[in-house]
């Protein structure tokens, strides 16, 4: 079977900018997929390519077989966005914007009515089908933006920044969408800045910068290929800090770095086996230790390994090119 | 995780249905997806009144205003003035309502609602003429709160119910023509309130460097050669013709001819600049 989304080459310039600089994406069907990369990595600008709203440059974009250039309606039939700002029509009610796309899918009226009212309840929309999506907040605008490219299910469905902006209980509905919608075999294509968002739901990633794509993987091998597992202890008493730190260094031959918390202790582990003997040492100087756990780097630690910099997350007013 | 403690919206028996079991849809027709786009303009109405108000609320004000106050002395009656006044005051409200067309595209460009669009599996064009025949039936309505105004204040035009269709369909035509022209400078302006800017910036002298308001005889030689020239003259003359039942056969053929030339130069313009990426 063909791959859901599948790219060689990409390049996408704007004047002299190019925005995506040589990407090759292998996304398999029914695959939930990051995108991760700071502002301006060339996310959307990938996403807007592969949805037929910019042509690419040079190389081959193609979604589920059909090349976004040749077969742009094609791709279109089989393909939902959800873009990153709001793509609804603020000055109608959320059942009549889910009315209007089902409509623009081929819905006879009164099938696209029964979708919009389901799936208005579906996403907990029911009391505000009525009401002007003006006056709805961030959260129910994000959902009715999603509801919208689901009004007949897509095959591959495009999400950039889906959480962008949205507070913590909001965002998790919206995970709780994505998975759900992956479960029934839509592939997915996320793009996000937030790390723990792809480690959460995305089973692979690329890890986009400057238009280029610079690790691509499982989040296991792409942490794997940063570093080994890294331990965090918590000591008892803070004053025993600097003592644990030295018996640590020694037993583990690994740099320990203090963290904010004055008695936390962490260190880069290469070898799993030497955790115990370490943490033994310590029992056996006295250092009470509270708890410990030897967990992956995160994904923070993962970007920083890859491009040097931290992958910090501008402020969401900034506009992605 | 704490946070995945927290009650979810989207949840339950409903959860399930998020998903459409039923067969895919063929794409509609590009008439049908037209249509459907039409549809949104008529709803955009019904709850934005005021894109229809606040351009129909000048003409009432115009028309009361001008009737009772400068009737008797620009016509002898305001009875008089106000059959001479109203069919261009229908042309003024028209004209400029259609800036709204421009506007709306402007405004679908600067939100992502566009780009919802462009990725459905629809004949492209139809946002484009979907806005257009919504916003025939917006004119058509202001045409008809103007005219029922009017008739109430006392316009008897001689050409009838059927003179006053005419009027007002040669009217909407122009309206048609012009409405592409705002639409090529939505879609090349970076904000909606800039299409408004602009475009009054071109329609205020059009609308009172004319004839709507007073008989150009009255003016200064020169200045009865800008009005002549003026296309928004035109358009009166046919129109109030009309709706008094006089022969304006020239000047209909001549609104009709610079509609169409209009619509010639401006709707492939806009239909291009549309499909362009950005």
């Amino acid at each position: 079977m063909t791959d859901a989304i599948e790219t060689s080459g990409l390049v996408k310039a704007f004047g002299r900018t190019r925005a995506v600089d040589g990407i090759d994406l292998r996304v398999r069907r029914g695959a939930v997929y990051g995108l991760l990369g700071p502002n301006g990595a060339g996310k959307t600008t990938t996403i807007r390519t592969l949805t037929t709203l910019l042509r690419p440059t040079e190389g081959i974009a193609k979604v589920l077989g059909l090349d976004v250039v040749h077969e742009p309606k094609a791709v279109r039939e089989k393909v939902g966005l959800t873009g990153q700002f709001a793509s609804t029509d603020e000055d109608l009610t959320g059942h009549e914007n889910l009315v209007l796309i089902g409509r623009l899918l081929g819905l006879p009226w009164r099938d696209g009515r029964e979708r919009a009212s389901e799936l208005l309840e579906a996403f907990g929309l029911a009391e505000a089908a009525k009401r002007q999506v003006r006056t709805y907040s961030g959260g129910m605008k994000r959902r009715l933006d999603i509801a919208a490219s689901l009004v007949v299910t897509p095959e591959v469905l495009f999400l950039d920044e889906p959480t962008s902006g949205l507070d913590p209980r909001s965002r998790n509905q919206v995970w709780d969408v994505i998975r759900a919608i992956a479960t029934r075999g839509t592939t997915v294509l996320l793009t996000t800045q937030y790390l723990e968002e792809a480690d959460r739901l995305a089973e692979r990633l690329a890890v986009i910068d400057q238009g280029r794509l610079i690790a691509e993987g499982t989040n296991r091998e792409l942490k794997a290929s940063v570093g080994a597992s890294r331990l965090h202890v918590r000591l008892r008493r803070p004053d025993q800090r600097v003592e644990a730190g030295t018996l640590l260094a020694r037993s583990l031959g690994a740099k320990v770095f203090h963290g904010a918390d004055a008695s936390v202790l962490s260190a880069n582990v290469r070898d799993e086996q030497g955790v115990a003997e370490a943490l033994s040492a310590l029992a056996r100087s006295g250092v009470h230790v509270e708890e410990f756990s030897l967990g992956s780097p995160t994904l923070d630690e993962v970007f920083l390994a890859l491009t040097g910099r931290p992958a910090e997350a501008t402020p969401p007013n900034e506009v992605n090119a | 995780m704490s946070e995945d403690a927290l009650p979810s919206e989207v949840s339950g028996e409903a959860f399930r249905r998020i998903l459409f079991e039923a067969p895919r849809p063929s794409a509609p027709s590009a008439l049908s997806a037209t249509v459907t786009m039409a549809w949104r303009a008529l709803l955009k109405i019904k709850h934005v009144p005021f894109q229809l108000f606040d351009v129909t609320a000048f003409p009432i004000m115009f028309t009361v205003l001008f009737t009772f106050l400068f009737g008797g002395a620009l016509a002898g009656s305001t009875g008089a003035y106000l059959q001479y006044l109203l069919p261009g005051l229908i042309v003024q409200a028209i004209v400029f309502i259609t800036v709204y067309t421009g506007v709306g595209l402007a405004t679908d460009i600067n939100k992502g609602i566009f780009d919802r669009f462009r990725s459905l599996p629809i004949w492209q064009p139809a946002p484009v003429f979907g806005a257009v025949l919504g916003d025939m039936i917006r004119y058509s309505l202001a045409a008809s709160v103007v005219m029922t105004v009017g008739v109430v204040l006392g316009f008897r035009p001689q050409g009838g119910i059927l003179g006053m269709v005419f009027g007002v369909g040669l009217v909407l035509v122009f309206a048609f023509a012009v409405s592409w022209i705002w639409m090529v400078l939505g879609m090349k302006v970076k904000t909606p309130e800039s299409v408004m800017t602009t475009s009054f910036l071109f329609l205020f002298p059009l609308v009172f460097v004319s004839n709507i308001f007073v008989d150009p005889t009255t003016m200064p030689a020169w200045l009865q050669t800008v009005v002549a020239m003026n296309p928004v003259t035109h358009l009166v003359t046919a129109t109030r013709g009309l709706m008094h039942g006089q022969d304006v056969l020239a000047s209909v053929a001549w609104v009709l001819l610079a509609s169409a030339i209009i619509v010639a130069v401006f709707a492939p313009l806009a239909l291009r600049l549309y499909r362009k990426e950005r």
